[in-house]
């Protein structure tokens, strides 16, 4: 009964992203399209974030390094397992091989995000406020600095997989959603689970929490562990849309633009991170011409947001599907 | 002789220079209300800590039904049978009244992070397992009209009443409850006495409470234990203790001479 119904809705979301895709391909030109998908890995990056900083409040400042995990692990896996299959600049993969091609990339970073995510949050989570913050955030130059000194890897001038013509560009505005989708889906699914209920919990008072039976440090590493894989999904999507990966494309900036996503939405809403991640990445774009007061920007944007509306766009609140779209919930059981 | 609820051994909590609880011993008898007294600072809360896991002792044992569990982690502890209420009230603010009883139940789901992300059909079950009993607790505690309710709204009686009834969620065995009177005017003192037996007697439960509002100890407990400046001062029944010198004296001073105070 569940999966029957959970097939039809992914077939026909696979059939909507899959014309989408098409008629975008069709009408209309590759930059909006870009921004289109910046957007959908936004909302990764925004959702997967929003798990740890918000739901569970733990404030990382960080996040940009688990992207380079992923970034790096995907780009990695997606060039070794070309060159393991055969295929070669005069044999490309067929545009559905591409796709699977990224996607099993995009389980290793997410892998390997994730095991970064339990090796960075099970020290650091033990500590509280801006002692988490300044933690995190020496993490993700750990991160960086790895990458850089790891000539392996490209070093500081980057990864490109020993290409000439730099990481094959599989990410399209499907694959982009399909897995936007997905992983909304769980993590909206954990956060309104038991899990995500605990999760809330250590947000409100983390002592009376673990006085209930709630092992706090365990959840909160849990939580920290699902927040960076998903996080790396989004940088390994990025990896192979721009191209390139850059050690300093993971620099604090990154970091900060999540957290102002996650901040314009509305800390602790699943739906508030979507939005606040789509208006990054539209702001971000228009200010493309100004870039090197970027920084400079968000900080107007944030004091602006503090001052009118410190709650974000939604606060705690989600938007709701309109009625006859929503299932009852527990319906199937 | 039916293994003690509670036993502490020689427990001792030191910080820095402060011995807090010092060499402090007691036994508690299944569904016994037994009451903690002893002046401000005089390690009562201390020894609470203690028992709940948030503190380790540095000495001694504590044996919850002859099983020891002096340095486990309170979350163990809670779930072994040892559920606690708070002196300053900690509830989760911005989460609704069943929300908040539905938390202490977390710890018995039989599903893993995986089911609830991919909401397998289990999961589904044991929302509602939780849900329906997290109800049935608010039912009894007539605090089920206002489930939907964030706790923070809730006054401040009724916030009391949903910490306990978000520590029964969690079935224990053993409740501790510190200073439950706090703040509450001598009427509702007064109901407070019933409503712990009550408690008792509807749960099956073994109550422990830190007190300082000596009409309810005196009235409700059974056997109170008299603590101060760390150390064991009196035991026993409460009109023993309560007529104890050595109680007296904490509580009151030494006595002084009366032609002093005749003097002055």
């Amino acid at each position: 009964m569940v999966w029957t119904y959970r097939t039809a809705v992914s077939i026909a979301l696979i059939a909507l992203l899959f014309g989408i895709n098409w008629a975008l391909d069709q009408y209309v030109i590759d930059y909006i399209v870009r921004i289109i998908m910046q957007c959908g890995i936004n909302a990764i990056l925004a959702v997967g974030l929003n798990l740890i900083n918000g739901t569970t409040g733990q404030f990382s400042l960080g996040h940009a390094g688990f992207m380079a995990v992923g970034a790096y692990a995907t780009a990695f896996a997606v060039i070794h397992l070309e060159s393991w299959l055969g295929f070669n600049a005069s044999n490309i993969p067929a545009p559905w091989m591409q796709g699977l091609l990224l996607s099993v990339g995009l389980l290793f970073g997410a892998l390997f995000a994730g095991l970064a995510g339990l090796l960075v949050g099970a020290p650091s989570l033990r500590l509280r406020g801006d002692y988490l913050a300044i933690v995190t955030l020496g993490f993700a130059e750990i991160i960086r600095l790895i990458f850089t000194n790891t000539e392996a890897l490209g070093g500081a001038t980057g990864y490109s997989g020993g290409r000439p013509l730099g990481l094959p560009v599989y990410t399209n505005f499907f694959w982009v959603f399909l897995w936007a989708i997905f992983l909304i889906t769980l993590i909206g699914n954990f956060t309104f689970s038991s899990y995500g209920r605990a999760l809330r919990a250590i947000r409100e008072d983390e002592i009376a929490t673990e006085a209930l039976g709630i092992n706090t440090t365990r959840m909160k590493v849990l939580a920290s562990v699902i927040s960076a894989a998903a996080v790396g999904v989004a940088g390994g999507l990025f990896a192979h849309l721009m191209g390139t990966i850059r050690p300093d494309d993971f620099k604090m900036d990154r970091s900060v633009a999540m957290i102002v996503m996650i901040l314009v939405g509305g800390l602790g809403s699943v739906s508030g991170a979507i939005i606040g991640a789509i208006f990054v990445g539209v702001t971000l774009e228009a200010m493309r011409d100004i870039q090197q007061y970027r920084l400079l920007a968000y900080s107007l944007l944030l004091i602006g947001l503090m001052i009118a509306r410190p709650q974000g766009l939604l606060g705690s609140r989600e938007l709701r599907l309109p009625a006859f779209l929503r299932r009852k919930r527990g319906g199937a059981a | 002789m039916t293994t003690p609820a509670l036993k502490l051994d020689n427990i001792a909590k030191i910080f820095g220079g402060l011995r807090a609880v010092d060499g402090v011993s007691f036994e508690v008898a299944p569904r016994q209300i037994f009451g903690l007294i002893g002046p401000n600072g005089a390690g009562k809360t201390t020894a609470f800590n203690c028992i709940s896991g948030v503190y380790t002792p540095e000495q001694g044992t504590i044996s919850f039904f002859g099983k020891s569990i002096a340095g486990r982690p309170p979350s163990e502890i809670a779930a072994l049978g040892i559920a606690r209420t708070f002196q300053n009230i900690r509830l989760f603010g911005d989460m609704t009244v069943l929300e908040n009883v539905m938390v202490a139940g977390h710890a018995t789901i039989g599903f893993g992070p995986l089911a609830a992300m991919f909401r397998l059909r289990k999961q589904a079950e044991e929302q509602e397992r939780l849900a329906a009993r997290a109800h049935e607790i608010l039912r009894i505690f007539e605090l089920d009209g206002l489930a939907g309710e964030f706790s923070k709204s809730l006054p401040y009686g009724s916030q009391r009443k949903l910490e306990i009834a978000r520590a029964l969620m969690l079935n224990p065995k053993v409740l501790l409850l510190d200073e439950p009177a706090a703040g509450m005017n001598s009427r509702e003192a007064d109901s407070l006495k019933n409503q712990i037996r009550w408690l008792r007697d509807t749960f099956d439960l073994t109550i422990v409470l830190v007190e300082h509002n000596m009409q309810v100890v005196m009235n409700v407990c059974e056997q109170v234990h008299c603590v101060d400046h760390g150390q064991t001062i009196a035991s026993g029944e409460p009109l023993h203790v309560q007529n104890h010198p050595a109680v007296r004296t904490a509580y009151l001073g030494a006595d002084v001479d009366e032609s002093t105070l005749r003097q002055s």
